[in-house]
């Protein structure tokens, strides 16, 4: 049994944030000519005075919604992660992250899923590079839930905050009774015999990959960890010790991600036996979603197979 | 916001208010070259070239209220040439935003007044700038924001003529003129010199950034309204400051003919004083120069 498909991402990025500027006046949305990939055009059909094209120019727009957030405004920023975190980095570094903008920099096509674009458009590490930035946090939803109440709590959020949205059709793994708390991982599953961790989109595929195990005998405990920064060293010291054996799983490069900062956290509390599958320090070539969750070993079955083999029981 | 009123002129400033700004200009800079030498670090030549504009706008052109510093309608400044901050640093605290003996901290740990602009530790600052090319972006930012907020107020922002080497400044022109921000003042202090330059047969062997009218040509093609003017022409910098304030529905950019190291005869046109240290010998000369002769134990008369 598989988790069910929820809605694009993107698609409740626009209703969201349009919702959102419905009862809050100061928020207007900045998009570097992508709006109709990024859905962003939703926002503008709602709010056609407060959408504000700022050309294809991913410099100047992270500057102008600081300059937006000076005046009270509270600026979402979209365009695609590709152009939002590594090209105007070092004016997200410079204007938003050390002036404490109030800037939500929410870019779509985060990850693989990308319309088979390609690798100048997959972006392998923005959660690394958005997490060591001091002043910015980093949030990767799971889901179209999770990516509505996370949008939510980063207009509620004073300060300059990273949340990765994503461009197709997801699993969804939470049902409208969930909480999005920011900080929080949360247990999505439990288990006795290894504890995987996972972020974003992937986890609900790695919840399918429990599934997998569990047939094959091994009782995963599955936590999801939405806040990349700050990260729950609670939550992940407490699933470490449940089982004693962790495995971090992101659609992301296994350098300085999840991963990364999982090993931090669990070197410095809780020393424990870890490995991270995810993307071996690649880029990712063009081809369609399933094919690339195969190919780059994030699909749920190819979890479950990596787990086994870690476990040594492949 | 533009008054709409096309056929106003602003009127002539008179003589005693020419030598107020020309003596707040006079005092930037002795204030200016004295931290500098304090601190035995940081830039003279860009904050000299800048200084007369600095004291047109701080002590005349701005809207703002020093003991006030985030007064919701001021006028908005970023200084985008943010290593020349100790000329900036130097207006703020002539004008009350702070105590001049504060200067003196310039460039020291736990300062509020950084090496580079820090809008989080200094009042009064309305942004952070260092990394060239994006001060006007937050201008840009400003002046839309107050347009949408319906605030009645401009945003300045002052570039070097060498940071306008860098592609954010165009993407940021581009931009502000299809919004029409004409709430929205570029100053280009443009001193002819950059930190080192392109090789060439000018002065030192260095040629300045642009060609003669190369950047008057380049704002006018983006679609701004071009002044130009002699940065160190008090009257002239009045003048100028005053008429970009008249919006005509694009956003001004001044082009302010200056001199890099200007008021400082052995520094006047030399790259090497954009951040060179000064020497004891060569203080006192400054100081003498600028009006203020040292007493004979070093310290100002």
């Amino acid at each position: 049994m598989t988790l069910p498909m929820g809605r694009a991402m993107r698609e409740i990025f626009g209703e969201t944030v349009a919702a959102l500027a419905d009862e809050d006046p100061r928020i207007v949305m900045l998009d570097a000519d992508v709006a109709s990939s990024t859905r962003a055009d939703i926002f503008e059909k709602a709010h056609p005075d407060r959408y504000l094209q700022m050309g294809i120019a991913e410099q100047n727009m992270m500057g102008v919604a600081a300059g937006l957030a000076t005046m009270g405004l509270i600026p979402f920023v979209s365009t695609f992660v590709s152009f939002a975190v590594v090209r105007p980095l070092d004016q997200v570094r410079v204007l938003i992250a050390q002036t404490g903008a109030n800037v939500k920099i929410t870019p779509g096509y985060a990850g693989m899923f990308t319309g088979q674009t390609g690798m100048s458009h997959i972006i392998v590490d923005d959660l690394a590079i958005m997490r060591v930035m001091p002043g910015m946090v980093t949030v990767a939803p799971a889901d179209d839930v999770e990516a509505d109440l996370a949008l939510r709590w980063a207009a509620s959020y004073q300060g300059p905050c990273y949340v990765r949205i994503v461009r197709d059709a997801t699993q969804r793994l939470f049902d409208s009774s969930y909480r999005f708390a920011f900080g929080k991982a949360v247990v999505v599953r439990e288990g006795r015999d290894v504890t995987l961790m996972a972020t974003g989109t992937q986890t609900p595929r790695v919840v399918d990959a429990a599934e997998l195990l569990a047939a094959r005998g091994v009782d995963a405990h599955v936590l999801h960890v939405p806040t990349i920064k700050p990260l729950d060293t609670e939550a992940i010291v407490a699933a470490a010790e449940r089982t004693g054996r962790v495995v971090t799983v992101e659609e992301h490069t296994v350098l300085g991600g999840l991963g990364g900062a999982v090993a931090e956290v669990l070197g410095e509390h809780r020393p424990t036996q870890l490995n991270r599958i995810g993307l071996q320090d690649t880029y990712v070539q063009s081809g369609p979603n399933d094919e690339l969750l195969d190919i780059y070993g994030l699909s749920a079955a190819r979890v479950a197979e990596q787990v086994l083999a870690i476990l040594g029981r492949a | 916001m533009s008054t709409g009123d096309a056929v106003s002129v602003p009127p002539e400033p008179d003589a005693a208010e020419i030598a107020r700004l020309e003596e707040a200009a006079r005092r930037i800079r002795v204030e200016l070259v004295r931290a500098v030498n304090h601190a035995r670090a940081g830039h003279l030549g860009g904050p000299l070239s800048a200084a007369d504009i600095l004291a047109a706008l701080y002590f005349s052109v701005l809207r703002i209220r020093p003991d006030e510093p985030g007064w919701a309608d001021r006028d908005r400044f970023i200084l985008s040439k943010g290593h020349s901050s100790i000329g900036l640093y130097a207006a703020m605290a002539l004008r009350g935003y702070f105590p001049v003996e504060e200067l003196l901290t310039f460039d020291a740990a736990h300062s509020r007044l950084q090496g580079h602009p820090d809008m989080t530790r200094l009042p009064g600052l309305d942004m952070s700038s260092g990394s060239l090319g994006m001060g006007i972006s937050a201008a840009m930012g400003m002046a839309l924001g107050a347009r949408l907020t319906g605030r009645e107020i401009r945003a300045w922002v002052m570039l070097g003529d060498g940071e306008c080497q860098e592609g954010e400044v165009w993407e940021a022109a581009m931009a502000a003129s299809r919004y029409h921000l004409d709430n929205l003042v570029a100053i280009i202090d443009h001193n002819k010199l950059q930190q080192y330059g392109w090789p060439g047969d000018g002065p030192d062997g260095r040629i300045p950034p642009q060609v003669p009218g190369e950047l008057a040509g380049k704002w006018a093609a983006f679609g701004w309204r071009v002044l130009e003017a002699d940065g160190h022409d008090m009257p002239a910098v009045l003048r100028v400051l005053r008429e970009a304030e008249r919006g005509d529905g694009r956003p001004t950019a001044i082009v302010a003919h200056t001199v890099k190291g200007k008021g400082v005869s052995y520094m006047e046109g030399h790259y090497f004083w954009h951040t060179r240290a000064i020497r004891p010998e060569e203080f006192e000369i400054a100081m003498a120069e600028l009006g203020e002769p040292m007493a004979g134990n070093g310290a100002a008369r």
